[in-house]
């Protein structure tokens, strides 16, 4: 009962930590510029089909990794730069279909360069698996789990810490007051971007040695981040940590337990639920809403 | 605001659709121009419905797609598997909608912004996901044949031949027809009800809901109300989508094609009924006008997504009013 | 403004490339629709790409009776509303005088009333058995049904003495239709499904649904009905939980790529495939043998990258309609429709096809082949 209580809770953080770090992307665009980046799901693609190129290319794993995020984060900041900054008078919803176009155009990209097959990544350690209390446990999960608890840290210590991250909070809860106080608003988009793209990519590396990765490997995985991101309290990133773990376990839980054919609408479910009494998520902002 | 035409403005709007939609059936070619003018047709009807919600009530919905499939399920299976006749099967459809946004309507509309969205989005998917698993009921992923539309024993097949007083009609012209009709209905609801009392109030909320609240609008009933209308016009719509179709799978349940009804809002231009029949009318022949383009298809459908956002925040036809306007203004100067 | 004037005339263009009128009809028309991208491009990209391949050598050979072979296709990316959309232009605008097409049961069954009103000749590349049961006169079938896979693969479980299966199932178009004609033919073969578990397409971890069938009571093999990224996430998580029931997958892994990303995990599995797999293990004097090489070694040689199953459904589709015109010796619809259902003994990629009246797909059972994993290849079992 219990191995098979904690098999289930293995992958569930797994897949779980996952969804936090594409939330937490989803996040840090939302705090800055009030959009939903439904292009960042391609990042995680990206992050996953560029290492697996890159390696094709004789190149070290740690290499292509990095080679592979950075080229996330420059597609991160050109995303700002040529689609999200040109469009700044447009309605919310006018953006967010900006970021649609760019996750169909980023798509049908890397659909021409990679094509469509599936691609394996190689696991990071070469012991694959563990066995804990009579359950098992990809290495690669430590990984993921080691990755993510790393950003977060380091994300609290940037906001925190860095003048940089200050400004980002600063803008995100009053931008006029923010640029009154010398704040470059355009600057600090294009950071958050930037990150947010970076975050993606990460996730997409971290994820690939167990789920494969294909060019449309962003849609669900993006969507399944937004839906974490949303039950946190969209813009909070405790919630966004929170609610990607959340999410993670009720899909295996629900599939272990209940029915595997609707642990999907479980998860949404679950969003309704926590949606219709708690209208701002779990850990949401109070703000008034303005006049 | 810009939503002060005077009513000659909106007729003539009206008369201009109309004549459209009877001139175009002289320039198609042949039957396939046809069959994609009959499904942009009722698409667009679809979509004027959506605008109420989204465009003049400022409520995003990214789980429309429900409704829509809702109204062409019933339809499918109440005909092909419980005996009823396809227009009491429409209305039973339509009911089912209504009371279900009417029921689910409140909480949700409660929501603010994103909050909004991201419940309709999982409202949608949940419904979407009910569609795809109960097979015994819906045919499961691969789909549910759908009996062609008839009226008063009459059938009405895109395949038939029609002898009408004295003239033969083909079914394919018939559902043009059909379809161009309902378009038209649609838009005079949707004008009549953006006119009316309701419809000022509704643009209050859009502005402020505080603001409307405070002059004592109750907004939550409008916002409920305006949810069920777009709600139905999405089931009726998808019903007629499922006759003419004649096959219909989970897909249309999808949240991609939530997406794609909310992007012909917003491409077409949000609050301007005749700007989203325009987006609709894009969008749907977009992937017909690309097919040339091959493997750089879905490349190319993203750019011309993003640029015309980028470039047309307001939508297409929004933009080119606009243009018009500022050439007409310029040009008593430069005549001699 | 010079932006939007230019973006203007973009969408001016497209919408008068809709007017451009039809060429002459001086080539044979081949149409296609098939789902070269979405989530059945697993199914669309190798048909497509051998369709494009071969019309073009057919052509370099001198054509069909004389007359170059002209291939109009279009992408319904899967959905099956496009594809009803594409099947329409195909037939009214492009007046094609062939359709192959229909990666997946859905597309298929949302083009059939239209092909079937437009009288025109059509092989579907899809597996569901309602494509072709009831007999409906246009429409032909290059597949074996996702009953024959099941049966194969219930025929050999039943050999090893299995009797109580647990199975796993994607909920797409080809899990679930697969799923369904599991349970209701398993129990001609005196074997009882004690765990039903299904996954999404795109999920990433099995896990909690290959838990439950290892620890359901009485468990004796494991059947895995999907395609895509599915099947190879499932056999690693198999491998990871240290499983050691017998492991069944069905066709819709049927590809070399398969092995490649499952890897060791792979070892010991058996699926039911054409013989495409294994060009060498068949016997000198199996008649599949050459056709199975050749194709083999075309398809690896143009596109570098392996065969799958699925492309070699989009040849056989095409050199049976080949094969019809010219028996037909016109293409005039009803007579290569009568022709097509005259085929018998044709030696195809996937099996050998004897269409007739009663029967539009042609194959028999003994098709599939039963392959096992060994040593990182496939292996002719039976």
């Amino acid at each position: 009962m219990l191995a098979e209580f904690l098999q289930y809770l293995f992958s569930g953080i797994t897949t779980g930590a996952i969804y936090a770090l594409v939330a937490l992307g989803f996040t840090l665009v939302y705090n800055a510029s009030h959009v939903i980046n439904f292009a960042q799901g391609e990042f995680l693609m990206i992050g996953g089909m560029a290492t697996v190129s890159l390696l094709a290319l004789g190149i070290p794993l740690p290499l292509a990794i990095f080679m592979a995020i950075l080229l996330a984060g420059i597609l991160g900041i050109l995303l700002q730069r040529l689609a999200i900054a040109p469009a700044k008078h447009a309605d919310v919803i006018t953006l967010i279909i900006i970021t649609i176009g760019a996750s169909i155009f980023l798509r049908g990209l890397a659909q021409l360069i990679w094509g469509k097959e599936l691609h394996a990544l190689p696991s990071f350690s070469s012991t694959e698996s563990l066995h804990v209390g009579g359950a098992v446990m990809y290495t690669q999960s430590l990984w993921v789990l080691g990755i993510a608890t790393v950003i977060v840290l380091a994300l609290v210590v940037f906001f925190k810490y860095t003048l940089m991250g200050k400004a980002i909070l600063a803008t995100s809860m009053n931008k006029r007051a923010a640029q009154l106080v010398g704040i470059r608003i355009q600057w600090v988009l294009m950071i958050a971007f930037m990150l947010a793209a970076t975050l993606g990519a990460v996730a997409g590396v971290a994820i690939a040695p167990i789920s494969f990765t294909t060019y449309d490997i962003g849609i669900m995985l993006g969507l399944k981040g937004f839906v974490a991101a949303a039950i946190g309290g969209l813009g909070s990133g405790v919630g966004a940590v929170v609610g990607g773990l959340l999410l993670g376990i009720a899909e295996t839980m629900t599939a272990g337990y209940i029915s595997s054919e609707y642990k999907d609408a479980v998860a949404f479910l679950l969003i309704l639920l926590i949606l219709f009494f708690m209208p701002r998520g779990l850990f949401g902002s109070r703000v008034a809403e303005r006049v | 605001m810009r939503h002060m035409h005077s009513r000659w403005g909106s007729q003539i709007s009206f008369l201009s659709l109309a004549l459209v939609l009877v001139a175009l059936p002289f320039v198609m070619q042949n039957d396939f121009h046809f069959d994609i003018a009959t499904q942009i047709a009722i698409i667009a009807a679809t979509v004027v419905g959506l605008n109420l919600l989204v465009g003049f009530a400022g409520q995003v919905s990214l789980g429309h797609a429900a409704f829509f499939a809702i109204g062409a399920y019933s339809s499918a299976i109440l005909t092909s598997r419980y005996g009823f006749t396809p227009l009491p099967a429409m209305l039973a459809g339509a009911v089912g909608v209504a009371v279900l946004a009417l029921i689910l309507g409140k909480p949700i509309l409660r929501l603010k912004g994103h909050y909004l969205s991201m419940a309709t989005l999982g409202l949608g998917i949940i419904i979407a996901i009910i569609i795809n698993n109960e097979g015994w009921l819906t045919g499961g992923p691969d789909g549910i044949p759908v009996p062609p539309l008839s009226v008063f024993g009459m059938e009405l097949s895109i395949f038939e031949q029609y002898e009408i007083a004295g003239y033969t009609l083909s079914g394919t012209l018939l559902w043009y027809i059909l379809a161009a009709g309902l378009l038209l209905v649609a838009v005079w609801i949707a004008q009549n009800l953006i006119d009316s009392p309701i419809g000022r109030a509704l643009r209050a909320v859009h502005g402020s809901e505080v603001a409307a609240r405070v002059v004592g609008v109750d907004t939550t009933r409008y916002k409920a109300l305006v949810f069920v209308i777009s709600a139905v016009y999405a089931s009726v719509m998808g019903s007629f989508f499922a006759h003419y179709s004649g096959f219909i799978t989970p897909q249309i349940a999808s949240f991609q094609h939530s997406i794609e009804l909310i992007t012909m809002v917003v491409l077409g231009g949000m609050a301007s009924t005749y700007g989203v029949i325009l987006g609709a009318a894009l969008l749907l022949l977009l992937p017909q006008l690309l097919t040339d383009f091959q493997d750089y298809e879905m490349m190319m459908f993203g750019l011309i997504l993003m640029l015309t956002m980028i470039f047309m925040p307001k939508g297409l036809l929004p933009t080119f009013q606009q243009i018009l306007r500022r050439a007409l203004r310029r040009s008593p100067k430069t005549d001699p | 403004m010079h932006g939007i004037f230019r973006l203007s005339m973009v969408w001016l263009v497209l919408v008068l490339g809709l007017w451009v009128p039809a060429q002459a009809a001086e080539p044979i028309k081949i149409g296609a629709f098939v789902s070269a991208t979405g989530p059945a491009a697993f199914l669309g990209d190798p048909e497509l790409k051998t369709l494009e391949m071969y019309v073009a050598r057919i052509n370099a050979a001198g054509g069909v009776l004389g007359r170059p072979l002209q291939l109009i296709h279009y992408d319904d990316g899967g959905n099956a509303s496009e594809a009803r959309n594409y099947a329409s232009r195909l037939i009214r605008a492009d007046r094609v005088d062939f359709i192959i097409g229909g990666s997946t049961t859905g597309t298929t069954m949302a083009a059939v009333p239209m092909i079937e009103q437009a009288r025109i000749p059509f092989i579907s590349m899809a597996g569901a058995i309602v494509i072709t049961e009831p007999v409906k006169p246009w429409v032909f079938k290059t597949p074996q049904s996702d009953r024959m896979a099941a049966q194969r693969i219930l025929a050999d479980m039943q050999s090893r003495g299995i009797t109580r299966v647990g199975l796993l199932s994607g909920t797409d178009g080809f899990g679930s239709s697969g799923r369904a004609q599991t349970l209701e033919v398993a129990g001609d073969f005196g074997i009882e499904i004690v765990a039903d578990l299904t996954y999404g397409p795109q999920d990433t971890d099995m896990t909690a649904q290959l838990t439950r069938i290892r620890n359901t009571a009485g468990v004796e093999a494991l059947l895995n009905f999907g395609f895509g990224q599915g099947p190879a996430i499932v056999t690693r998580n198999y491998a990871h939980l240290g499983m050691t029931l017998p492991f069944y997958q069905s066709h819709g892994v049927a590809s070399d790529r398969f092995l490649e990303l499952a890897g060791a995990a792979a070892e010991g599995i058996r699926l039911p495939a054409s013989p495409l797999l294994v060009p060498d293990d068949l016997a000198e004097d199996d008649p599949q043998r050459p056709v199975v090489q050749a194709y083999k070694e075309a398809f690896e040689a143009q596109w570098n990258m392996r065969v799958s199953t699925f492309g070699g459904y989009a040849y056989d589709a095409l050199m049976l309609a080949v094969k019809a015109i010219e028996t037909a010796g016109t293409t005039e619809p009803g007579a290569v429709r009568d022709a097509l259902e005259g085929i018998r003994g044709h030696v195809g990629v996937t099996g050998i096809y004897s269409f007739s009246p009663t029967d539009h797909m042609g194959l028999a059972v003994e098709s599939f082949r039963i392959l096992e994993v060994r040593d990182g290849r496939w292996v002719l079992i039976d």
